[in-house]
């Protein structure tokens, strides 16, 4: 028979998880090749958007960017990001969150400038991703925030000036605390389930 | 449709539930139908049974079968073509990229999704990727880079593992309003399967973990570079990577020839055609963490990181758009899942959630799995209305939306709504969406 404290200290373990963890003890076996960083770099796209970490350098202006939206995004996303048509718009939205018909675009929604860097480099444009330089992905960036009333009309971003662009809803997350419903299993005399 | 008249033929005899908008029926739902009705006194069973010399010697028994090809992959039987993974066909997008299908649920035999039927969520359609091309590499807060080759991750030894994975949108058109018909249009973004891989953690552990390591990136090489960013905790508790799911390699849609699956947790941090690891010290708040995947809070504000899916069932028959043919016994049917344990029990509700009584729970019951729950019920005629109510591991009930309407702000795209969702049963049968 298992000791008190052996059995406390397994049910320790299996609250904690770590005994899927122990039952996956080592393989024994390193098949990985050593690599570098360098090895890696063409790679190695992603912005910590929190504090522009990874962002390359380069710049662009928000009248580059508008040309540039004009030749390779205003197709699906409309004159001005108003919406086009195939997506909805990327601009306003600011105040919307306080009302029942939440607006999300890029000014209203993301807490961090630098999403905008890491979400066209990698994703944009759709029909060919990954194919914008960085130069072009900043200006896309100036021109996307001017139009959210978020830089001025002759703003240049890069590295340093796009990390530093306050956003409106960069208070607005909370983090995961669920559960956060407390239901009662009651068999009997119940509130009906749409009450 | 081209459906054949034999077909035609066979459901106009059925007597089962009957998924009304196919006009078809289950062989076995039919007969436990019958017998329901004849062992509750009724003459209706008695009816039904076949005047004599009807029952001819049936065609395939006095002819050779298809013979048995030299090479080839087996396919459903052309009578089931009706069962299909299906377009998001109630929230509709513009272009077909990033997109979702859904899972047909009310034709699930078992608790495995067949990979044919397992829901797709994609961010920039299905690359074609060649394994002997694909390559993996762990970097950044590690002692090693390191890189893998499909035939380097393959030569572990590999373990497999039964888990649920189900979208944190799934059910995101059906809150407070009836916007669905079929369970597979409310439900559908779910699907279980046994995954086979190594743990994350081996991949982590021969890197070597630098000081500090708190958070790990996970890319795809779709075109969307899809990335998500997970506590270091999780990754060396469960976290797999892997390349099989039922027995064969991934099918392309759902990550070939390598994903990432997080049990438990939401399906898009399971990220797809896995080809870039990478540690850090914090989460890199990525699009898809902030804009997408957030759950509106009350104040303005939206929640994060929101990565568990919570205890949920649902009954899949009889549900939306099937037909009860009259009163007599009914096999209720569904599934419950959690992706914090095990299933402890389901109460299944006839009368819109004022009585509850406890289902029958069908082994195996798995950790983070879909588990099957079924209860017998005598169907009087009446209208009613009927639900499912599970309850896991850790005591957490199922909430209603009205519970979960409590404490988030339940407005426009809602991620994880894991509410009890009711059907009604109309005097004539008609099974519908009664969310509302």
């Amino acid at each position: 028979m298992l000791s008190r404290k052996l059995t406390a200290a397994l049910v320790a373990l299996t609250s904690a998880g770590l005994v899927a963890g122990a039952a996956w003890a080592g393989p024994g076996v390193k098949y990985g090749s050593p690599i570098s960083e360098a090895d890696v770099a063409a790679l190695d796209i992603d912005i910590r958007t929190t504090d522009g970490a990874g962002l390359p350098p380069g710049k662009g202006s928000v009248a580059e960017g508008a040309k540039i939206f004009a030749e390779q995004c205003l197709d699906c996303h409309g004159e001005k990001a108003a919406g086009g048509s195939v997506f909805g718009p990327m601009v306003g939205g600011v105040g919307s969150f306080l009302t029942d018909k939440r607006k999300l675009t890029p000014g209203s929604m993301y807490p961090y400038a630098p999403i905008l860097f890491d979400y066209m480099k990698r994703a944009m444009p759709m029909t060919a991703p990954q194919s914008l330089s960085d130069n072009e992905v900043y200006a896309l960036s100036a021109y996307i925030l001017n139009l959210n009333g978020l830089v001025k009309d002759d703003a240049v971003m890069d590295a340093k000036s796009l990390a530093a662009v306050e956003m409106p809803n960069k208070n607005g997350f909370l983090v995961d605390s669920r559960p956060d419903t407390k239901a009662d299993r009651c068999m009997s005399d119940c509130k009906p389930i749409k009450e | 449709m081209g459906r054949r008249k034999e077909d035609l033929d066979e459901s106009k005899r059925s007597s089962g539930i009957q998924p009304v908008e196919e006009g078809r029926r289950s062989f076995l739902k039919g007969s436990l139908m019958l017998a329901g009705a004849a062992a509750a006194g009724g003459s209706a069973g008695l009816a039904s049974v076949a005047q004599a010399g009807s029952l001819a010697i049936p065609e395939s028994n006095k002819s050779m079968g298809r013979e048995i090809e030299p090479k080839a992959y087996g396919m459903p039987s052309k009578y089931e073509a009706h069962v299909t993974r299906n377009r998001t066909d109630v929230f509709v997008n513009k272009q077909h990229w990033s997109d979702w299908s859904m899972t047909p649920l009310q034709h699930q035999k078992g608790i495995i999704t067949p990979n044919g039927l397992f829901y797709e969520r994609h961010h920039a359609g299905t690359p074609d990727i060649n394994p002997e091309q694909h390559t993996l590499v762990v970097h950044g807060m590690v002692k090693q880079p390191l890189k893998f080759s499909m035939d380097d991750l393959m030569r572990y030894p590999s373990m497999s593992k039964f888990y649920f994975m189900e979208c944190s949108g799934n059910g995101l058109t059906d809150w407070k309003t009836v916007k669905s018909t079929t369970v597979q249009q409310t439900h559908g973004l779910l699907g279980c399967a046994q995954w086979t891989g190594v743990p994350l953690s081996w991949l982590l552990d021969e890197a070597g973990l630098a000081d500090g390591a708190k958070w790990v990136l996970l890319e795809g090489a779709d075109g969307s570079a899809h990335l998500r960013s997970i506590p270091i905790e999780k990754c060396m508790d469960d976290v797999m990577i892997v390349w099989g799911m039922n027995g064969e390699m991934l099918r392309p849609e759902n990550g070939y020839p390598l994903r990432a699956f997080i049990p438990g947790w939401e399906g898009n941090v399971c990220v797809k055609w896995l080809r870039r690891i990478k540690v850090g010290d914090k989460p890199w708040n990525a699009r898809s963490e902030t804009a997408r995947y957030t759950d509106p809070m009350p104040e303005g504000k939206w929640r994060q990181f929101s990565f568990v899916m919570e205890c949920k069932s649902v009954i899949t028959s009889p549900s939306g758009g099937m037909k009860i043919p009259g009163p007599g016994r009914v096999e209720i049917e569904g599934f419950a899942w959690s992706g914090n344990g095990t299933i402890k029990a389901v109460d299944v509700t006839f009368d819109g959630g004022k009585t509850w009584r406890e289902a029958k729970l069908e082994d195996p019951v798995l950790d983070k799995c879909l588990t099957r729950f079924r209860y017998s019920w005598d169907w009087d005629g009446g209208p009613a209305k009927i639900a499912s109510r599970a309850v896991d591991s850790t005591g957490y009930v199922q909430p209603t939306v009205a519970d979960i309407d409590k404490v988030r702000a339940i407005t426009g795209f809602v991620q994880h709504h894991n509410g009890v969702f009711p059907w009604s049963v109309s005097s004539s049968g008609e099974v519908a969406n009664a969310i509302a």
